[in-house]
């Protein structure tokens, strides 16, 4: 009907949506990189390669002392994900044990399984870490900036296995490391180092490459969902925008005699 | 059902004359959807549909989250894990219920502020806007709830510091915590009957929900002028509304459209853009997260809450005077309830007699300053609770509670009012006669109100 007043109304309702990003103003004291993903945007989707090459790194270097519980082996072989051969992940889960309840002893994994648990205390499970983190923040506690370049878990994780400044802190009995990511000592050593493991596709190895490569897995545990989520999400946008627009042209049919009938009369 | 004449429901054929005489089912529907509105409501009056399909949306996918989900402290995190991985859908119903959520309230404060600024809370429609503040009252509890439900981090702790409010109450606060909780901590009785009440309560929500369309059927709808609709007859009535099926129904369904388009994409591309990345951490009573915040919504709210240090002078004063029974907590718990009491109480404190907004050019400045006011108090209940940000939420406090206290009593009385049209008709022609005599571009012949 009236389309400047439409306009407004927009415009008050995204005003007043500002303080909506406000929830999540969390202070974020490291530094952290904004790395360039595949899976980034409203199109992004993860790259095949680069998940099986982070499965690698998480196997030979993460799985040492860190879980990923909520992830079943069988998904590997899903797809928009690393689309390991059903083979291929049956003889990857074979090289964990899980404990069998029924067989009261532990028992190679098969694909219904999960990847085990943490082993240690102090290493938190990681199937969910890159959500349960945010890279970016603010400013002013606005939000603005995770609007821009995304909420930053998969960077954070990046810049945390690169942040290492090689400082070492001996406390209480223990080591700790100093890593600008973070912002603050950790207990965790630095784990990555050129060369620690060998890509079968030719990749060259190197620290930032497998940094990458393990933050981009983890966001898939995280979100294995995320490609069928941005298609249902182009879907629904497009069909609800048809929608909308026969909605808007039956609106102005409907009320275009009584608009018209009011102004004759006056 | 509305007290404007119109036309009623007549059986025409047999079997409907079978029906109307056994149940008048179909009569009320009519009488419902056919309801005489005002010709010029703009787009501030879509809210109220959408509204309604929140309810139904939040219902819907609830129902099927609950089919999957498991109210136990050991399972329900990653039952949560489940709906997200292997339930067919599950990641798109649950996205859809926790953004749904923050929509429904979104819409439920615009709704709210339309209220505030048209007077639609104004005889004779008192009740109206009560049950609508139970309503709010309702979804709060239920969103409280229901966040505690994923058994992340923020949700247990959110849980521990809303349910200690209950603990500063003086004397009986902490049995009444532990009656809440089912025992001394947020833990495994808790989380199963805060499960049992979020599904209750949304059809709690539903019934007050239609006493609250019946109570404005009966009284009819408000309108941007405030003028009542003129009733002496039929043909008077008629110039003044249309009927609200299709007129009515077609323009709600295009803004809801237009709104479910932005929820969607909203769901598609940055579901977690307005969580809280703790929430993805297992619920762990023995680590504290280093900041516990509550969703968007209740962020105002919560600012009111932490206003209140114990070296504010009213907070000095109030517990001298109490022989030390109300301290800080104390004090900031009142003032939060307090703070929704008091909007409950706008029918009787505002004393103009003219109704809309529009026509009250005193109260549009206080009224804007109220929004600004609540848009600062969010931003500060979500930084930390120290330095400026209390002075902060203690000035955005005082206004708020000066708003309904002070400034709406005494505006009445001091206020010039503008001269309001004499009917909706009159309205409705003019606001098309300036339309087409400025185009497009031109400026607006009136200050644009709260559109």
């Amino acid at each position: 009907m009236k389309l400047r007043n439409l306009a407004v109304a927009a415009l008050s309702a995204l005003v007043l949506a500002l303080p909506a990003t406000m929830a999540e103003a969390k202070k974020v004291k490291g530094e952290v990189t904004n790395f360039d993903f595949s899976f980034q945007g409203m199109t992004g989707t993860y790259d095949r390669n680069q998940l099986q090459r982070g499965l690698q790194v998480y196997h030979e270097v993460c799985a040492a002392c860190h879980g990923l519980e909520y992830v079943a082996f069988r998904t590997l072989s899903d797809r928009n994900g690393p689309e390991l051969p059903e083979d291929q992940m049956r003889a990857f889960a074979d090289m964990y044990e899980v404990w069998d309840e029924q067989l009261r002893d532990w028992r190679p994994a098969t694909g219904p399984d999960h990847f085990p648990e943490s082993q240690f205390e102090g290493a938190p499970d990681l199937s969910l870490m890159t959500k349960a983190r945010a890279g970016f923040s603010g400013p002013y506690g606005l939000g603005i900036n995770q609007l821009m370049k995304g909420i930053g878990g998969p960077e954070y994780i990046a810049s945390f296995l690169l942040g290492y400044t090689g400082e070492e802190d001996f406390q209480a009995g223990s080591l700790f490391y100093y890593n600008k990511a973070y912002g603050d000592w950790v207990s965790m050593a630095p784990v990555l180092f050129d060369d620690m493991v060998f890509y079968e596709d030719g990749t060259p190895a190197t620290e930032e490459q497998m940094a990458l490569d393990v933050a981009a897995f983890l966001t898939w545990t995280a979100e294995p969902k995320m490609v069928e989520r941005k298609r249902a999400g182009f879907i629904g946008v497009i069909f609800l925008s048809v929608l909308a627009s026969l909605l808007y042209l039956s609106n102005k049919a409907l009320w275009a005699p009584i608009k018209r009938a009011a102004k004759k009369d006056t | 059902m509305s007290g404007i004449p119109h036309d009623h429901y007549e059986p025409n054929s047999n079997a409907e004359k079978w029906i109307h005489r056994r149940l008048p089912i179909v009569g009320l529907i009519y009488d419902t959807i056919m309801i005489p509105t005002p010709k010029n409501l703009n787009w501030m009056w879509i809210w109220g549909i959408v509204l309604f399909f929140c309810l139904i949306l939040q219902i819907v996918t609830g129902i099927v989250l609950a089919m999957h989900y498991t109210p136990h402290v050991d399972f329900a995190f990653a039952s949560v894990e489940h709906i997200m991985r292997n339930v067919n859908g599950g990641h798109m119903i649950r996205y859809l219920h926790q953004n749904g959520s923050m929509l429904f309230f979104f819409a439920v404060y615009l709704h709210m502020f339309r209220s505030m600024y048209y007077g639609s809370y104004k005889a004779p429609r008192e009740i109206t806007w009560i049950i609508g503040i139970l309503i709010y009252l309702a979804m709060m509890a239920t969103a409280f709830m229901g966040y505690v439900l994923p058994w992340g981090q923020m949700s247990f702790w959110g849980a521990t510091v809303i349910t200690g409010l209950f603990g500063a109450i003086p004397g009986i606060g902490d049995l009444l915590q532990t009656w809440l909780l089912g025992g001394p901590a947020v833990d495994n009785a808790a989380l199963n009957r805060f499960f049992s009440l979020h599904y209750l309560l949304p059809f709690v929500i539903l019934g007050l929900s239609i006493v609250h369309v019946w109570a404005f059927h009966t009284t009819g709808n408000n309108n941007p002028t405030g003028v009542e609709v003129r009733r002496a007859s039929k043909e008077e009535a008629s110039r003044d509304t249309l009927p609200f099926w299709p007129y009515f129904v077609i323009k709600d369904l295009f803004a809801l459209v237009v709104i479910l388009a932005i929820l969607w994409a909203v769901v598609g591309f940055l579901p977690n853009f307005l969580g809280h990345t703790d929430n993805y951490i297992e619920a762990n009573p023995l680590v504290t997260p280093p900041e516990i915040v509550p969703e968007w919504y209740f962020l105002p709210f919560y600012a009111i809450l932490r206003a209140f240090t114990s070296d504010v002078w009213i907070v000095i004063a109030v517990n001298w005077l109490s022989f030390g029974i109300i301290d800080a907590t104390f004090f900031g718990v009142l003032a939060m309830f307090g703070s929704i009491f008091v909007w409950a109480l706008l029918p009787w404190v505002d004393t103009s007699s003219v109704r809309s907004g529009r026509y009250r050019p005193m109260f549009k400045i206080w009224f804007w300053l109220f929004i600004v006011n609540f848009v600062v108090l969010t931003w500060a209940g979500a930084m930390p609770a120290e330095g400026i940000y209390t002075t902060i939420s203690l000035i955005g406090t005082a206004y708020w509670f000066a708003y309904f206290l002070v400034i709406m009593p005494l505006l009445g009385v001091l206020e010039k009012p503008l001269p309001e049209p004499a009917s909706i008709e009159e309205d409705f022609k003019a606001s098309l006669k300036s339309k087409s005599d400025d185009g497009p571009k031109g400026p607006p012949a009136e200050p644009i109100p709260a559109e």
